[in-house]
């Protein structure tokens, strides 16, 4: 049985200017020890589907409208906030873009690293704070013993994002939810927390959603990989089918404006027009009116998800009409 | 991206450019702790009509770089010297006439626009301060560089938050292009933006740089889009510049063993060369630039130092007919 099963996930933001449909319609599963990528072009949905999961939308403005997500066997979307707590920061954790927003400045390392196992477990500070210093360890941190006793700001961005990931997985999660977790770091430090990932991945067997707007990090890291746009999915398929034989005209016009991919000295293919106004109703494919392939039909018909090979997914009517 | 050919001629020239910042502590009584050495001996040709790239890790005094060459601060060492005639020496009056030909486009083109201001007034301003044209010509001025930038001029009267991000880039551009620069220094100018928009701002880029033969700068810590718009790239490291030469031949054969690392770092869209490449993972973190180490700068962290690499500041030193490397070992690797 699948780990995690989404179906018809819908979040909207209900803001002065109108109802903003950030996730709607998302569905997908992920099984255990599994890592998903989902990828898309900012404003797609992505932190707002990691975020609806772990139940850190304020309400309002955010409201789930519809839509549930079974893990091991409770919705996190409907659950009480008994099993929440029993289950988020435990067996579902998160790390994100921005460290300091999961790291309390005014704490000692030590301090915020201990606290999810004296919650959740019976276990003493003294142990505690042992497993606490392993984990410092397995995430690469030199010196460890030393630099528990240190505060956020007394780290390097790079080890900040690795003390935050020693925060997700002290609790040693089945389901990590990586939110851009390298986007502000530089390469070589990326490379240093990708492969970090990896390996707790491979030691602790547990599954990832890594939500990111680079192919890149993608191709390497993920099993799978699903692409959003305006709130939903587009298509999913294995990584290596997304990157061989992407179907969805969005997907390979991403993959088409990615710079390493184009010849030196010609002109980047580049994708006419912005992403819609999530506020305003959607007719059809929200993707039509920026794709070359677009017809009459496209914007009025809603596309739904449909296999076009076993395990890959995708909306495109014209696609599935069999004439692309 | 005009033919490597063409651009022999050197229109902008560092000697040995330092940069120091004295880092002080407490509030009353000041006292001096140390110096962050961000621009540390950089000495670099910027031929007309080229597009240089500058990379090099969070720190390593790309921004800082930048603005010693705008004269945005006074430089602690060296000399700047545009067509011929040196900045760092200049008169205030005189820096204010050749600030015309250099102009900065940023990272962050929200933080760089005037909110209160509207695109047009952002415009015209550049326009009438240095007299560019005569009032009553400003407005068709204003709206050809629009035009230039790909906008449409009768969204002159918006605010820069009524724009999305690619487009605001856009504006900074146009307002960048104003005063007809030689030199545009672009810091991250796509950094910031989604992939689909940063090709768009490229292209926009590599277009003006033929049509007008200027000369570009383009900062940026991602070598995949520094290739595709650079006919050179310099790769920087606490302050040096570690490795210069033809973009393409860089990153395709980087030499210096920070750039092999900077290069098998980048994440390729190909799970196939992800999946069998030997990625060099670097150990430990990029240095403190106020306490360097001795000797080169990379050795913690290089693969191949050796115990002379502690010892000597390695000079950039040619490779080749085309390409210079500052490295001691790289007779051996
Ligand atoms: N608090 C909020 N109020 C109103 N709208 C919001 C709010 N938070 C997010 N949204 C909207 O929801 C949509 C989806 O946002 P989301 O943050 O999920 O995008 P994303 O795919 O993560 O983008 P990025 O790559 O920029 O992080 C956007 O249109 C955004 O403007
Ligand atoms: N005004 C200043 N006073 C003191 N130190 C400074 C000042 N400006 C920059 N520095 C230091 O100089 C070094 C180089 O900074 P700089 O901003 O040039 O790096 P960068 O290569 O542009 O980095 P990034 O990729 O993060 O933009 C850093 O260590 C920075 O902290
Ligand atoms: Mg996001
Ligand atoms: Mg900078």
């Amino acid at each position: 049985m699948a780990l995690l099963t989404v179906t018809d996930l819908r979040t909207h933001f209900h803001t002065r200017n109108g109802i903003v449909r950030a996730a709607d319609g998302v569905s997908f599963s992920l099984e255990r020890g599994e890592t998903l990528g989902i990828v898309g072009e900012s404003g797609s949905g992505k932190t707002v589907t990691g975020y609806s999961l772990m139940g850190l939308l304020p309400t309002p403005p955010a409201r789930i409208e519809g839509g549930t997500a079974l893990f091991a066997g409770t919705d996190l979307l409907h659950c009480t906030p008994r099993e929440a707590r029993a289950l988020r920061g435990k067996r579902i954790s998160m790390i994100f873009q921005d460290p300091m927003t999961s790291l309390n400045p005014y704490l000692r390392i030590s301090e915020q690293l201990i606290e999810p196992l004296l919650i959740h477990e019976e276990i003493s500070r003294r142990d505690a704070l042992a497993d606490a210093l392993a984990m410092l360890e397995s995430v690469g941190i030199p010196d460890a013993q030393k630099r528990l006793r240190l505060y956020p700001h007394e780290f390097s961005g790079g080890m900040r994002q690795r003390v935050m990931i020693a925060m997700a997985l002290i609790t040693k999660p089945e389901l990590l939810i990586a939110d851009e977790p390298t986007t502000a770091l530089d390469v070589t430090v990326q490379a240093q927390i990708l492969d970090l990932i990896k390996k707790m991945q491979r030691e602790l067997g547990m599954a990832v959603i890594f939500i990111t707007h680079d192919l890149g990090v993608v191709s390497g890291l993920c099993d799978r990989v699903q692409v959003m746009y305006a709130g939903r999915i587009v298509e999913t398929a294995d990584t290596r089918a997304l990157f061989h034989s992407p179907r969805h005209p969005y997907t390979r016009a991403l993959q088409r404006s990615i710079p390493s991919l184009q010849p030196k000295g010609t002109e980047l293919y580049t994708i006419p027009g912005l992403p819609p106004d999530l506020s305003k109703p959607i007719a059809g494919c929200a993707f039509a009116p920026r794709c070359e392939h677009a017809t009459a039909r496209c914007t009025a018909t809603d596309p739904a998800l449909a296999d076009v090979a076993p395990g890959h997914t995708q909306a495109c009517l014209r696609v599935q009409a069999g004439e692309l | 991206m005009s033919q490597v050919t063409s651009h022999t001629d050197p229109i902008l020239e560092l000697r040995d450019v330092r940069m120091h910042f004295p880092v002080t502590h407490g509030f009353l009584f000041k006292r001096h702790v140390g110096t962050v050495k961000a621009v540390d001996g950089v000495t670099l040709i910027l031929r007309r009509g080229e597009v240089l790239g500058l990379v090099g890790e969070s720190g390593c005094g790309k921004s800082t770089l930048a603005r010693t060459i705008m004269q945005l601060v006074p430089t602690t060492a060296g000399a700047v010297v545009l067509e011929g005639k040196n900045l760092t020496a200049g008169s205030a009056a005189e820096v204010h006439a050749i600030r015309r030909d250099l102009q900065m486009v940023f990272q962050d083109p929200y933080a760089s626009l005037n909110p209160r201001l509207t695109v047009y007034a952002t415009l015209a301003e550049p326009l009438l301060f240095h007299r560019v044209c005569q009032p009553a010509a400003v407005p068709a001025r204003v709206a050809e560089l629009m035009r230039v930038v790909g906008l449409a001029p009768r969204l002159v009267r918006k605010y820069p938050h009524e724009f999305s991000g690619g487009q605001r880039q856009r504006i900074a551009i146009a307002r960048a292009l104003a005063l007809e620069p030689k030199i545009i220094i672009a810091d991250e100018p796509v950094s910031a933006l989604d992939v689909s928009i940063q090709a768009q701002i490229l292209n926009l880029l590599a277009d003006l740089v033929r049509r007008m033969n200027l000369s570009l700068v383009f900062i940026a810590h991602d070598l995949s889009v520094v290739k595709h718009i650079s006919d050179r790239v310099a790769v920087m490291y606490l302050g040096k510049i570690v490795e210069l030469g033809p973009a393409a031949d860089v990153i395709e054969r980087p030499r210096h063993p920070y750039t092999r690392a900077l290069v098998s770092a980048i994440p390729a869209p190909d799970p196939e060369t992800e999946r069998t490449r030997q990625r060099i993972i670097l150990a430990g973190d990029p240095p403190s630039p106020l306490n360097p180490p001795a000797g080169c700068a990379f050795h913690p962290r290089c693969p191949h130092a050796q115990e002379k690499c502690q010892l000597a500041v390695p000079p950039l030193a040619a490779d080749g007919p085309t390409r210079e490397v500052a490295c001691l070992r790289l007779g051996e690797l």
